[in-house]
């Protein structure tokens, strides 16, 4: 069994949950991820992991919820048990030292970007980072990445805190003081890392993102992550999720993550109909 | 040698000697071979096919015991037994029809166990027609064979059901851990085989479950998950240890293993990852491999949802690319989900499909369309980027290729269009990557098959065996445990002199 250390809210439905898990806080490195199950009902998601203490035998997740497996998840609580979790997964990011990296984050795409941007910094690099969220109360992880940025700059939609508007308002601010940019890690919502490429791409700025497609088994065995790279079928699970970010498909990628959306309207209804008492947190953001 | 066709001379002496046993003697002599030879082979009952479609029920009932008696009488119990070379596992094939004859089911059971551990699992997905059955010495006089898989199954179907099932005793106790990486057919064979013997066996599953495709691949009206679950309950009761939700190579690796004390490693990591096409529009929603159709509906049992919270989609024209086993369940489990046309597209003619022929005339009389002489050569996608045509191309048969089958050619300027809204790709598999990826040493063929001896199964790397789809590719479910069992009796050998 996976015991859950603590499960607790870190901004409006996103939550930071620690759960013991000793042979994947042994093995992990920046950049897997882990596929876990939150009971017997329940489907494989993948959650990256976002940090880890071998001595205690710790990972750490960082989750949104969106959907039934998510509420799920939120639902647990401290010392309750995860049905299973299995990983490390995924290729571990490469690492060197480049120079100065740019780690822009979007969202809660800052909680897979945190181990990336660390263990950058710990190659050497001059972390330069953007953080981007939609509104001041969904930020996440600011300190943590403070404390291993030499610049943090944060952007916001409604400008409520930061500056108004997107990570690539922040990245062309960037360029336009004339930073010199060996590297950009980008994570977040599809779309924004589609235009941090575009961006990336014009200024020739090497440039990696990673995918979060739809998987099951995470182990190469189904091919439902598959994602077009460079006009080539690629697996996230096994040969991600990090990729060239400027020969992702982007548009295909964001048309597959919708490819259930009637069957999550149908399984989260159906949750919301066990926790009626859940029902305004679960609907209430969305009306 | 990839398929044992000799009899080794310690199997020979144990089939001479219980051919020579009195009650087999006895037996022999209330019939006489001539009235055997008359007597007709008893037919599976089945499920009628317009109700098994409506469910994930079996489609084979299984014999009563009478039936089973009734053909365990044809057997002619032959003196020269060949049903056995056809056997990947060796079993003791006329002892145990012999035993059914007689009413002693429980005893028939056992001899089977001496040397396969899963007989409700091989009694219902082994192609008998080519190993046992397709040597039987009916079949070589053009007569139906005995039908050694439905008896296999029988008794395996009567011991559960008389509850407690029986676990022989280990008589000695090796002290030597053995690691199995993968609980499919190679690994639990291979482990069972360990067990008795008397080794300390852990077996390590990646995914959730223990069974491979056992698991994830073949569908439950097939085979029910509750019988593979039980049978994988009694290699744990012959002290079996199984972890799941680990992988291996990523987990930790076999160097890792071998640190924690393990002496000896057999890898039966099967052949994880699918072939798609290379068509265009294969990146479509709503176009799947086999495997991830199959793993969402077996596994993670999607056919349940919205009472699983794993979905799949119901496809009204589900079209299902591929001519074997795989595609056959895969098109059968699109039928039983409500698809009004579930078609089979192969690209050569019904005889040189590879699946089982009781496969497709189940399939036939499930009102499943084949379409024959058929490729295809792109996918259409609607502005939701979910397929909604194929292109196919007609096709014609040329001379035979390095398989012997006769060679597809496209006719040039027969596309057509067919309105689909469900694509699953069923055309093979190569090995999953990650244990080569992450053993060094470890000498890889072709397409990444584990490169072994095929006596001992032994890979490159010394106490490192392997068996299954990982050095085969893609192959059969017994295939797998013939592999895992000649890989128990090299361990045991390599474990002994060390």
């Amino acid at each position: 069994m996976y015991k859950i250390i603590f499960n607790r809210p870190i901004a409006n439905k996103v939550k930071h949950m620690r759960v013991k898990a000793p042979f994947i806080a042994q093995k992990r490195k920046p950049g897997n991820f882990v596929i876990l199950i939150p009971d017997e009902h329940g489907e494989r998601i993948p959650l990256t992991i976002v940090d880890s203490n071998p001595e205690e035998g710790t990972i750490d997740l960082i989750y949104q919820e969106v959907g039934t497996s998510t509420y799920k998840l939120g639902l647990k609580k401290d010392g309750d048990d995860l049905y299973r979790i299995v990983g490390p997964l995924g290729k571990p990011t490469h690492i060197e030292k480049f120079g100065t990296v740019v780690a822009i984050g979007g969202g809660v795409g800052i909680a897979p970007l945190y181990p990336i941007a660390k263990g950058m910094k710990e190659a050497g690099n001059r972390i330069v980072t953007i953080l981007g969220a939609r509104s001041r109360n969904l930020l996440i992880l600011e300190e943590k990445m403070r404390a291993i940025s030499d610049d943090l700059r944060v952007w916001t939609d409604d400008g409520s805190y930061g500056k108004k508007g997107l990570v690539t308002h922040g990245l062309q601010e960037l360029i336009d003081e004339g930073l010199k940019i060996d590297h950009v890690v980008a994570i977040g919502p599809t779309i924004m890392m589609k235009f941090v490429a575009k961006l990336t791409k014009e200024h020739n700025i090497p440039t990696i993102v990673s995918l979060n497609p739809i998987m099951v088994d995470g182990t190469g065995m189904c091919g439902a992550c598959r994602v077009l790279v460079g006009g080539e079928i690629k697996f996230a699970c096994v040969d991600g999720p990090e990729f060239d970010g400027h020969q992702v498909d982007y548009d295909n990628l964001i048309l597959r993550l919708k490819a259930y959306r009637e069957y999550e309207r149908i399984s989260l209804e159906r949750f919301a109909n066990f926790y009626p008492e859940l029902r305004d947190y679960i609907f209430g953001g969305a009306k | 040698m990839k398929n044992s066709m000799h009899m080794p001379e310690e199997l020979k002496e144990k089939l001479r000697s219980r051919w020579n046993e009195d009650w087999r003697k006895e037996l022999r002599k209330k019939l006489k071979v001539k009235e055997r030879m008359a007597l007709e082979r008893t037919p599976m009952p089945e499920n009628e096919p317009l109700e098994r479609i409506k469910g994930f029920f079996e489609v084979n009932k299984g014999y009563t015991p009478e039936m089973a008696m009734a053909e365990a009488r044809r057997c002619m119990d032959c003196a020269n037994p060949t049903c056995v070379i056809g056997c990947p596992v060796a079993i003791d094939i006329p002892t145990f029809v012999k035993k059914i004859e007689m009413g002693d089911f429980l005893g028939a059971v056992k001899v089977i166990k001496e040397t396969n551990a899963l007989p409700a699992v091989c009694g219902r997905v082994c192609p008998q027609e080519d190993q046992c059955e397709g040597n039987c010495t009916y079949t070589r006089m053009g007569k139906r064979p005995v039908a050694i898989g439905n008896l296999e199954r029988f008794v395996a179907d009567y011991e559960r059901a008389q509850g407690e099932v029986e676990v022989p005793e280990i008589k000695v106790k090796k002290n030597k851990k053995v690691a199995i990486i993968g609980a499919g057919p190679a690994g639990l064979t291979a482990a069972g085989e360990l067990a008795m013997m008397g080794y300390d066996v852990t077996i390590f599953e990646a995914l959730h479950k223990p069974g491979g495709v056992l698991m994830y691949g073949i569908p439950e009206f097939r085979l029910p998950k509750a019988i593979l679950e039980k049978e994988i309950d009694y290699l744990k009761k012959l002290g079996v240890e199984i972890i799941t939700d680990f992988v291996v190579g990523k987990t930790a690796t076999i160097d890792d293993l071998k640190k924690q004390g393990y002496e000896a490693f057999f890898i039966g990591s099967g052949a994880g990852a699918p072939w798609f096409l290379g068509l265009p529009g294969e990146e479509l929603n709503g176009v799947y491999s086999a495997n991830e159709y199959l793993t969402r509906v077996n596994l993670m049992r999607a056919f349940e949802f919205p009472e699983f919270d794993t979905p799949i989609p119901r496809g009204k024209r589900v079209a299902v690319i591929g001519g074997g086993n795989t595609a056959m369940d895969a098109v059968r489990t699109a039928k039983r989900l409500g698809a009004e046309h579930a078609m089979i597209i192969y690209r050569r003619s019904r005889a040189e499909m590879p699946a089982r022929e009781e496969e497709i005339k189940h399939a036939e009389e499930e009102g499943i369309e084949f379409h024959f002489l058929t490729n295809p050569k792109r996918f259409i996608g609607d502005e939701n980027g979910w397929v909604k045509q194929m292109e196919c191309v007609k096709m014609e048969l040329g001379e035979p290729d390095a398989s012997g089958r006769r060679r597809p050619i496209p006719i040039p300027g027969s596309e057509f269009l067919m309105d689909v809204d469900l694509v699953i790709v069923a055309v093979g598999t190569k090995p999953n990557p990650l244990i080569p990826q992450t053993t060094p040493g470890l000498k890889l063929a072709k397409w990444g098959e584990i490169e072994v001896d095929w006596e001992t199964m032994g890979t490159s790397i010394p106490g490192v065996f392997a068996g299954g789809d990982i050095v085969r590719g893609g192959a059969t479910v017994i295939l797998a445990m013939g592999d895992g069992r000649r890989a128990a009796k090299a361990i045991d050998a390599y474990l002994s002199g060390k």
